[in-house]
């Protein structure tokens, strides 16, 4: 059990790349803790960093108060999860799981007991026998866990575990990590690329992008307030619309027409000090079927009309996708978030919008249909920086 | 990491030159680890070609070692004017063609057997490595007392009143059918690594587009492989040039069926010459060098281990 | 349908059962004949006949007898051997660093290994010839184990880079999270992985320096350094008016069991190496 401090920790590799700078976070004991960003963020080096893979190039790094930067990975304490596992090829499974305790010099009868705990919890009593080479992806990735909690470390790093797993067991697993962690409570730093793990996993959320931190805080918070363009983009599945908009007079010019700004947003822009092109951002969630509401309910939104041009009935909602004509919005952040999302130059014209509907609702595809957003939950960046004017302490 | 870390490291990477503590310890230690390998390779391979380039512009005959003198290319002159040499080096290049032709043919069909067959994969594989692995005077003696008149049951089978060995032509094909023999696994085995590279969708999208079977095989499989055939014929190629165990030991070169390794080695060994040798040598090595040159170059084989010496 | 698929797939089976017999008729009637010769009988020898009419182990007993044969054999045995010790120690420091470090000249040495691997051999014969003659070297263990290991460097380095390359390193990160030191990283955990790419490496070296002859014959003069290829051609048989066919064949057949159990036991092995070599360099 241990607190983690990362205290303005840079890493910058030989050649001058900055692959981390500044980072500050404090880990509570206890806490799980995710760090999630596109690849090349820097959250797999802050990780290493904390594990002693990798050398600290400035700032401190406390383990329980204790400045630890010098220390070797064996003298941290501290158990790690792979991505590939790495689990050792050549022994068996209980090996494997005892490998830790071995190299720690434990007594046989504390070893066996130990392992066997662990296979227990995890399911793994009658595989223990078998080598990492014999075993499905999923019983694996439970064998590399197993490693990791035998020896009941101050503090668990993992690297993507899940990602390599497929779509279904990686949804079963992730419920099985959050348990185990809940039950031991041992303080754990989780690293991912998906932004749904990151939601759905931790205690808190560190996004990270180009090496810097965007926000911290509880994936409630920052889905609800996030502090910038990137974070609003990335967080949330599907994501979040943005459209380029200008303010004017107290209204918003957006491609869905020209609608007056909320008193809570009015207030939180100009306090702002906005300019006048901004990027607005909506939910899909935000959206509904302007049929379905009533009248005091549509007017405290706006309403547009538009043809659908795909609907994806999932059942419980329905998704419809439309193209608005002009231009999209545009901004260093949007860009690198499409490329991460590998949906660059998908040479549209126009924005895309992706509304989320009610499963009653009467869309159909080709058809036009009137669309209601919710005004007050509408959020306005600023293209420049990419901040969020509407960003609330 | 390119794209994403671009603001903050435009500043630091100004200062690039130095390199951290352990970049320069990783060097030091790549270096070291090397450095033994390297000094013996270099000291008996690149010493010696320097070494024998000098020796090839002097008259150096070890039993007139008085005569012993500077005569820049006069021993390229003789060499190069000497009928036998171009024999012997009609002869190699015959060979080698040839072999490596056959060898081709047949080492793709073995290759085929060996990644393909239904039964018995792990027995054709531990057989077909015999050739490969057997000494080739061992296996240049089987041969030469399987056509020896009276002794050998080919002899016997093929021509029991004449001895084969001793007329140039089939002294020839002999010597060739021995080389094959030998080299077919090795061949096949180098070609099996790259019909492994062939996809098995590949060949099934392949004959859901109506490919036949031989279509499959030309249209397909050939073309993706084209590497690692070029990369087998470029070592075959250059091996079999140097073929010089199974002539000594099947005619030692008698009726003409010498090869230009027999012809340096006679000169230096027993006519011990040094200078005519050394000559030979350098001729030798310039026609590798050539042969080497074509494959990489007209052919675009690339080189094994050229394209990324090893990144993580 | 079941029945026609069951028939087809038999002749299927059928079909590769012949073509394996080929390949076994192919690899083996050589080996057989030279056997079969070994075996017989100075009457029966000249008789063409491929399977012995009369049976004898006669030859192996008058090989065994000369110090002809005996010396040469430990020659080939002492020289091969130590040539591939050396061959694979310094072939695995130089893969490790080619495999895993980053340094200046990494392209150099993988470009001259590559040089030396196809290099005629021949050439080489002039020069050493000369130098080992004023070294000293020349009918010695060294003056044949310096050669061969140069010979085996290349195929040393590429089958262990290629090897080495396959090991996943990120197990050394595992091993150091899981608290052992670096010592205890490698010998635990990335030398066991190791082992058999160096094992399979020291078969095909050994192999290649077994096999030598154009050296062998080329560099020595007597028994003091002649390897059993190039003592076959000098056998005489065991009086000097004697047909050898038999006593080579016997000879012959002894420097090749130990290739046969390579290939028996490691055949996985061998394979393996000689494509991993060959396709990822």
């Amino acid at each position: 059990m241990a607190e983690i401090v990362l205290d303005k920790v840079t890493k910058r590799y030989p050649d001058g790349a900055l692959a981390v700078s500044d980072v500050d976070i404090t880990i509570a004991d206890g806490e799980f803790i995710i760090l999630v960003g596109p690849s090349g963020c820097g959250k797999s080096t802050t990780l290493n960093m904390i594990a002693g893979l990798e050398d600290i190039t400035e700032g401190e790094l406390r383990i329980d108060g204790q400045r630890v930067n010098e220390r070797a990975p064996k003298d941290r304490d501290i158990a790690m999860v792979f991505q590939s596992y790495a689990l050792y090829p050549h022994m068996s499974v209980r090996e494997n799981m005892a490998f830790p305790l071995r190299l720690a010099k434990v007594d046989n009868a504390t070893v066996t007991k130990k392992v066997e705990e662990a296979a227990k919890v995890l399911d793994l009593t009658q595989h223990l026998d078998r080598k990492p080479g014999n075993l499905s992806g999923g019983q694996r990735q439970r064998v590399a866990m197993g490693r990791a909690i035998v020896r009941n470390p101050k503090a668990f790093l993992m690297d993507e575990p899940l990602s390599n797993l497929d779509a279904k067991l990686r949804v079963q697993m992730r419920t099985s990590v959050s348990k185990l962690q809940r039950r031991l409570g041992t303080t754990t730093v989780y690293v991912t690329h998906d932004q749904t793990e990151a939601m759905t996993l931790g205690d808190r959320v560190v996004v990270m992008r180009g090496g810097l931190v965007q926000q911290i805080g509880s994936p409630q918070s920052l889905y609800e307030q996030p502090k910038n363009l990137f974070v609003a983009g990335f967080i949330g599945s599907p994501s979040m619309n943005f459209l380029p908009a200008t303010l004017e007079n107290g209204e918003v010019n957006t491609p869905l027409g020209a609608f007056p700004l909320t008193d809570r947003v009015r207030g939180l822009v100009e306090a702002a000090n906005a300019p006048r092109e901004v990027i607005i951002g909506l939910r899909p969630e935000h959206f509904e079927d302007a049929t379905l509401l009533d009248d005091t309910e549509r007017s405290r939104g706006g309403t547009f009309t538009a043809t659908v041009e795909v609907l994806e009935s999932m059942g419980s909602d329905k998704y419809a996708y439309f193209t608005l004509e002009g231009d999209a919005a545009t901004s260093a952040e949007l860009d690198e978030l499409a490329a991460d999302a590998g949906s660059h130059d998908t040479g549209d014209a126009g924005s895309q919008i992706v509304t989320r509907l009610s499963a009653a609702s009467g869309a159909a595809e080709g058809a036009e249909a009137q669309v209601w957003f919710d005004a007050d939950k509408l959020q306005v960046f600023d293209p420049g920086d990419g901040r969020n004017l509407t960003y609330a302490d | 990491m390119s794209h994403a870390i671009e603001e903050p490291a435009a500043p630091a990477k100004k200062g690039k030159k130095a390199l951290s503590e352990g970049k320069r310890a990783e060097r030091k230690l790549g270096l070291m680890l090397c450095a033994p390998a390297a000094l013996v390779m270099v000291a008996v391979t690149g010493y010696p070609v320097l070494y024998s380039l000098w020796l090839s512009l002097q008259r150096y005959d070890l039993r007139f070692p008085d005569q012993r003198e500077f005569i820049w290319f006069e021993n390229y002159a003789t060499v190069l004017g000497n009928s036998y040499w171009w024999t012997a080096f009609g002869v190699t290049a015959l060979i080698t063609v040839v072999s490596v032709v056959i060898e081709l043919v047949l080492g793709m069909a073995l290759a085929l057997i060996m990644h393909r067959t239904l039964v018995a994969r792990g027995l054709v594989r531990t057989v077909a490595l015999i050739p490969y692995g057997i000494v080739t005077v061992v296996a240049a003696f089987s041969w030469r007392y399987a056509w020896t008149k009276d002794t050998g049951y080919l002899a016997q089978l093929f021509a029991s009143d004449s001895d084969l060995l001793t007329q140039r032509v089939p002294a020839l094909a002999i010597i060739t059918l021995a080389e094959v023999w030998k080299t077919v696994p090795f061949m096949a085995l180098l070609l099996m690594a790259g019909l492994a590279l062939v996809p098995d969708d590949l060949l099934k999208a392949a004959s859901m587009d109506g490919a036949t079977a031989w279509q499959r095989f030309t249209k397909v499989m050939l073309p993706v492989m084209k590497p690692a055939i070029l990369v087998a014929l470029l070592f075959r190629t250059l091996d079999a040039f140097r073929i010089f165990d199974n002539i000594f030991v099947l005619t030692n070169g008698a009726q003409q069926t010498g090869s230009v390794s027999m012809q340096t080695y006679n000169n230096l060994i027993k006519g011990l010459n040094l200078g005519i040798g050394s000559t030979m040598s350098v001729l030798i090595f310039i026609a590798v060098a050539v042969i080497a040159f074509v494959f990489i170059k007209v052919f675009g084989t690339s080189a094994p281990g050229s394209d990324n010496g090893g990144k993580r | 349908m079941a029945l026609i698929g069951a028939t087809s797939k038999n002749g299927a089976r059928a079909r590769w059962a012949l073509l394996d017999f080929v390949v076994v008729v192919y690899a083996l009637v050589p080996v057989l004949w030279i056997v079969s010769l070994s075996l017989k009988s100075k009457e029966t020898i000249a008789d063409g006949n491929f399977i012995p009419r009369s049976w004898t182990l006669q030859n192996y007993v008058d090989i065994f007898r000369t110090s002809e044969f005996l010396r040469a054999l430990v020659n080939s045995i002492g020289i091969a051997i130590i040539a591939t010790v050396i061959a694979v120690v310094l072939g695995t420091m130089a893969a490790y660093a080619i495999a895993r470090l980053d340094f200046p000249g990494k392209q150099v040495l993988v470009g001259v290994s590559l040089l030396i691997a196809m290099f005629p051999q021949v050439s080489l014969v002039s020069p050493l010839f000369e130098m080992e003659r004023s070294l000293g070297l020349f009918d010695t263990w060294p003056g044949l184990i310096l050669p061969y290991i140069t010979f085996a460097l290349p195929l040393a380095i590429y089958t262990l880079s290629a090897f080495f390359r396959e090991i996943p390193w990120e197990l050394e990160k595992a091993a150091k999270m899981d608290g052992a030191t670096p010592a205890q990283a490698f010998r635990r955990v990335i030398a066991p992985l190791a082992a058999p790419g160096v094992f399979t490496t020291a078969i095909l070296v050994f192999i290649f320096c077994w096999n030598d002859f154009l050296f062998a014959i080329s560099l020595t003069s007597t028994e003091a350094s002649r390897t059993v290829p190039a003592a076959l051609s000098f056998f005489t048989g065991s009086s000097q008016f004697e047909d050898p066919t038999g006593t080579i064949s016997a000879a012959a057949v002894v420097i090749t069991v130990p290739i046969i159990l390579f290939v028996l036991f490691f055949q996985r092995r061998i394979v393996a190496g000689l494509t991993s070599g060959a396709v990822k360099g």
